[in-house]
């Protein structure tokens, strides 16, 4: 399947991954309305991380993996694979028990503090390809056919 | 080829996956003493609660019996297991024959004999949908309420009854709560926190007797001799393995049944995961019941690979809890109070004030544990270590930084996690 | 400003940030290489200090919402024809510092632009244009010394026509561009990789620079001319030996008749090995070769090359567009030189002083011209390619280029703008934020090899399409058949002086 994997060596830490991954994941889809209008701005789906002003910077996501670690550990079953591959968190389903954050190896789950939903990358289903691939001005990110590691 | 899955529980569930996946003309029988559906069973204080509905307990979708051709047993429980003629029995009389068996029963709940308990109403497990349900039933009728035990089960179950707005007070053996998953700075937290929200907490303390007349309950008796009022007592020490109804069968149970790397009993052809089983433990390599969720999907996972003929091998046990109780959550992986401190090294950063504490425990250069309070997030980071094996050497200095992470890794490691096949950049 | 020189707080850009649009993303904050944004947390609010701004328009490019908008100060001194803007600022950094001013990439005034007084031919009626899309074009052009006369026989064993005559050795560019030299140092090790992957894609080539060779780019050797300067920095054998071709620096067009200088705050390990400097030396390239004194001593340097490359690769000279460039030109071209590159005042530059940039040199069109009909009066243009560069900023340009003369076209700032480059001009300080000519390790990401290189084949690619229209248009089938035909030329504009040195017609005759 594809999967979203990172090249850390042309990552310029500009965020913009985050951005288009919060933007995408509103409900207008629309940057200044997700930002500044709607009433629950969602939070990131990949962290980008960066260390020594920025010399050293990368943006991770969740694998997808094929025997996942946070799908074993979900107590409520809100945590499925799909057509045996996206793995997707259904939030009505999820009672914010922090199972999926502890177990995710990748440290790709994410707390929403303030739904108390955990979170997750859904490889964007209404998208042909994942907004942070689309956003990331130095092809930092990219989609394509690949194991998990 | 016929499979039987004694249990409906995430063993199970992934039993069926496991078996599915390799075999998909096997008749697979699963047998459930319950009335339920898989079910989430961890969700039962959110359902004592009110947090969830009945409607959401359902660990899986309705369809998943069905496509994967599950005859599913429901209210039936197993008395009796033949080897030789390879049968159980129910406890209506029948039997019936497998080729492959899997016993996932899980676990009973450990009640001691309290003197003055027996005969009495509202004493009440903690374990099961019903039991949830049973409370849920006779909340009007509930007050005050003594939790004996103060392990996840006991503070989960306090949780849901403070949500319907009951006095509580947990009674509990060690030193502090949740002695077994967490540490003592961690559980203080947790118990100051409980405190602060009307839950009492006593430790070193134990009840001796249920007080009260005929079915009624008036009060515990402690061990210290204090007194303390209430209506209701819910046991929550914890749970044995629920192997009973082996006894005179050729299955080897010691606490728990025993399995070898691929799930199987000393019996060939029978095989056992979940609570029930005792499996390798991932630090010591000895066997021990790992009650933990997702070891037990893991497990299941093995079992129902190995009985369909797949091979795959059982890593180890390793213990993980997640709670969050009054919106300070809790996370424990690994070794988290190693009995031997010389062995181990231990670094810990506190913030009582905010809530936030962190320990890690190494080994040489492994991290073989960490406790986690308040800052939580990415705290699987800590078990893909400790899965791994991996040298934490090289950056040592930043586990106890709030926002460890992926970045703090060896470039190699980082790389293999994430960079594509055969390229970087 | 609080704590700024009078000076500095002249600013020539400003931010105009629409806050109803500002989603406090921070990319401005991030990307922003002269710390002109900021984020104050206490009121979640972005503020900036304009007087940083060099109006790279890097933010406003990377804003998400479009909320920055980079505007020019339009408060400025009372106009006047005589002292602009820019003479009262550059005057007061003087008065503030007593230095030289540094400026980057190449000379920025008004001075006339010859590209936009040529116009090309096209054929109508007679002598009918051809389709590129239906016949071949040839594009394809070769760097070298070319003989007098060549002689044919007829291979009696095989019945085919074989050419007896012994050839100098060659350059094969399959498009008549070359990627100029911008050393590693000026450049980082991004852009070269980027420039060096992209001359093999499209089958020209890559200068060095005077920086040397890094050793991960000796694989792209087939593809390289290296470059021996003043300072000799890199220079050993194997490095003579790893390209195709040799180029001896004499001069550049930004900066005629002075050396170069690397700060040794650039030079980290990777460039003091690939220069063999100390780290942290500073690289001074001295302003002539000091054992080049005389033509005489050109030729000895020359052939000291050639023997130590057993007379493979073809070397060029490269000259910058001066005074008499015409003598110096015939003079390099007899002194065994198979390439002559001559390199115009509008060339560019890592750091020069600006007065140097802005005011010395001769355009590279007069050049040329001049150049290639002295070589062919006294007989001798077969024996050089003449190379160019210098200002040409498109394929017309580079057409009107080879129709004055030239083999082939260096592309300098052309390249730079292809790797992302909006001209601000501040490569001297070492903070370009788009990644190019800096080596910081935070900056140098900006540049991903792979997009470099892609953008690059994409416009040469470009270009080329875009002559084989023109050549087609004209009736012609082959770049050599404009190659020096300034009768495809006219003249709009011009003197009968100008039109005499190029030896272009006016329009309408």
């Amino acid at each position: 399947m594809k999967r979203i994997y990172t090249l850390e060596d042309v990552c310029i830490g500009c965020h913009l991954c985050e951005v288009a991954c919060i933007t995408e994941h509103s409900l207008s889809k629309e940057p200044v309305k997700a930002f500044l209008h709607e009433q629950f701005r969602p939070i990131s789906r990949c962290t980008v991380e960066e260390l020594d002003g920025g010399v050293l910077s990368l943006s991770t996501t969740c694998r997808h993996c094929d025997e996942p670690d946070c799908l074993r550990a979900c107590i409520s079953g809100a945590i499925q694979k799909y057509d045996n591959e996206v793995v997707r968190i259904d939030t009505e389903q999820c009672v914010g028990c922090w199972s999926c954050v502890m177990a995710c190896p990748y440290g790709a789950i994410q707390r929403n503090l303030t739904r108390k939903k955990a979170n997750k990358c859904d490889l964007c289903p209404d998208r042909k390809n994942p907004a942070c691939v689309d956003a990331c001005p130095n092809r930092a990110l990219v989609f394509k056919e690949g194991s998990q590691k | 080829m016929n499979y039987i899955i004694i249990g409906n529980s995430v063993a199970a569930v992934g039993a069926i996956r496991g078996i599915r996946k390799i075999d998909q003309q096997g008749n697979i029988t699963v047998i459930s003493r319950e009335r339920h559906i898989a079910y989430g069973r961890p969700l039962i204080s959110y359902l004592l609660g009110g947090q969830v509905t009945e409607k959401r307990m359902a660990y899986l979708p309705e369809d998943f019996y069905e496509n994967n051709r599950i005859n599913l047993l429901l209210n039936s429980e197993v008395t009796g297991l033949n080897t030789k003629k390879k049968q159980v029995r129910l406890a209506g009389g029948d039997t019936i024959t497998y080729d492959k068996l899997l016993i996932a029963t899980g676990g009973d709940p450990f009640v001691p004999p309290i003197e003055g308990m027996a005969g009495k109403g509202k004493v009440f497990t903690f374990t099961t949908w019903d039991d949830a349900e049973k409370m849920k039933g006779l909340s009007h009728d509930i007050g005050r309420v003594v939790v004996i035990g103060g392990g996840l089960i006991g503070l989960k179950a306090a949780e849901g009854l403070h949500q319907l707005g009951k006095q509580i007070t947990i009674v509990e053996l060690a030193d502090r709560i949740l002695s077994t998953a967490f540490d003592r700075p961690a559980g203080r937290i947790v118990a100051k926190k409980m405190k602060a929200n009307g839950i009492d907490v006593i430790t070193e303390d134990t009840v001796v007797r249920v007080e009260g007349n005929g079915a009624e309950i008036s009060g515990v008796t402690l061990k210290s001799g204090d007194f303390i009022p209430c209506d209701t007592v819910i046991v929550a020490i914890g749970v044995r393995p629920a192997a009973a109804f082996l006894k005179g069968s050729e299955v080897e149970v010691n606490r728990g049944i025993v399995v070898n790397d691929s799930m199987e009993t000393n019996v060939a052809g029978v095989f056992a995961a979940g609570d029930v089983a005792e499996a390798r433990d991932f630090f010591s390599g000895q066997k021990n019941p790992m009650p933990i969720w997702p070891d037990a999907y893991i497990q299941g996972d093995i079992a129902g690979t190995s009985m369909a003929g797949g091979e795959k091998s059982y890593s180890g046990g390793l213990s993980m809890n997640s709670l969050e109780l009054f919106k300070v959550p809790t996370i424990s992986m690994g070794i988290t109070n190693p009995t031997d401190p010389k062995k181990f090294e231990i670094l810990t950063y506190q913030d009582l004030e905010s809530n936030q504490y962190r320990k890690i425990i190494l080994k040489g250069d492994l991290l073989v544990g960490a406790v986690l309070v308040g800052n939580v997030e990415r705290a699987g980071i800590f078990a893909g270590l400790i899965r791994e094996k991996i040298d934490i050497k090289p950056f040592r200095g930043s586990l106890l930084n709030a926002d460890f992470g992926i970045i703090h890794l060896p470039r190699e490691v980082r790389n293999s996690l994430f960079a594509p096949y055969g390229k970087v950049a | 400003m609080l704590y700024k020189s009078v000076n500095e707080s002249f600013n020539e850009f400003f931010i105009a940030r629409d806050d109803a649009k500002c989603i406090r993303c921070k990319v401005c904050v991030r990307q922003c290489a002269y710390e002109v944004h900021s984020y104050i947390e206490a009121e979640d609010a972005l503020t900036e200090d304009n007087c940083n701004c060099i109006g790279c328009r890097r933010c406003s490019a990377f804003c998400p919402t479009g909320a920055i908008t980079i505007k020019l100060n339009e408060e400025n001194f009372k106009r006047n024809e005589s002292w602009s803007g820019s003479h009262i600022r550059n005057l007061y950094a003087q008065a503030d510092t007593g230095g030289i001013l540094l400026a980057a990439m190449g000379n920025p005034a008004k001075y006339p632009v010859y590209w936009d007084h040529l116009l090309l031919d096209a054929s109508q009626v007679t002598n009918p244009s051809i389709d590129p899309l239906r016949e071949p074009m040839e594009l394809r052009t070769y760097l070298g010394k070319k003989p007098h006369s060549i002689e044919v026989v007829h291979d009696k064993k095989t019945g085919k026509p074989r050419l007896t005559t012994k050839l100098a050795p060659q350059l094969k560019l399959e498009y008549p561009f070359i990627f100029s030299a911008m050393s590693y140092g000026a450049l980082n090790l991004n852009c070269h990789k980027a420039m060096a992957a992209a001359a093999e894609e499209l089958g020209t080539l890559y200068n060095t620079g005077e920086g040397g060779l890094h050793k991960d780019l000796y694989r792209y050797g087939k593809n390289v001319i290296v470059q021996v300067a003043s300072g000799r920095f890199g220079v050993s054998e194997q490095y003579l030996n790893a390209g195709v071709g040799i180029e001896i620096k004499i001069g550049q067009g930004a900066k005629p008749g002075i050396g170069g200088h690397l700060p040794g705050e650039k030079v980290n390990d990777q460039i003091s090995e690939t220069r063999m400097i100390p780290i942290g030396t500073d690289a001074l390239s001295p302003a002539p070769h000091h054992d080049i004194y005389s033509i005489e001593d050109l030729r000895q340097l020359i052939y000291a090359l050639k023997e130590a490359t057993r007379y493979e690769k073809p070397v060029s000279v490269k000259i910058a567009a001066v005074h008499h460039v015409a003598a110096i030109a015939s003079g390099i071209a007899r002194a065994g030189a198979d390439i002559i590159t001559i390199d115009g005042f509008r060339g560019g530059t890592g750091a020069a002083p600006q007065v140097t940039r802005d005011n010395v040199g001769i355009p590279m069109e007069l050049a040329l011209a001049a150049v290639d009909s002295r070589l062919r009066d006294e007989g001798i243009r077969n024996q050089v390619s003449i190379v160019v560069g210098g200002g040409v900023r498109s394929s017309g340009d580079a057409i009107k280029a080879i129709a004055l003369g030239a083999d082939a076209i260096n592309l300098g700032t052309a390249t730079l703008l292809g790797l992302g480059c909006t001209l601000c001009q501040r490569c001297y300080t070492g903070k370009c934020p788009w990644g190019i000519t800096t080596n910081n390790a935070y900056l140098a990401k900006r540049v991903n090899p792979e997009i470099g290189k892609e953008r690059l084949v994409n416009l040469i690619h470009a270009w080329g399409h875009e002559m084989q229209e023109i050549i087609g248009g004209m009736g012609l089938n082959a770049l050599e058949s404009v190659r020096g035909n300034r009768y495809k030329l006219r003249a709009v504009g011009l003197t009968e002086k100008d039109m005499d040195i190029l030896g272009v017609m006016p329009a309408g005759d």
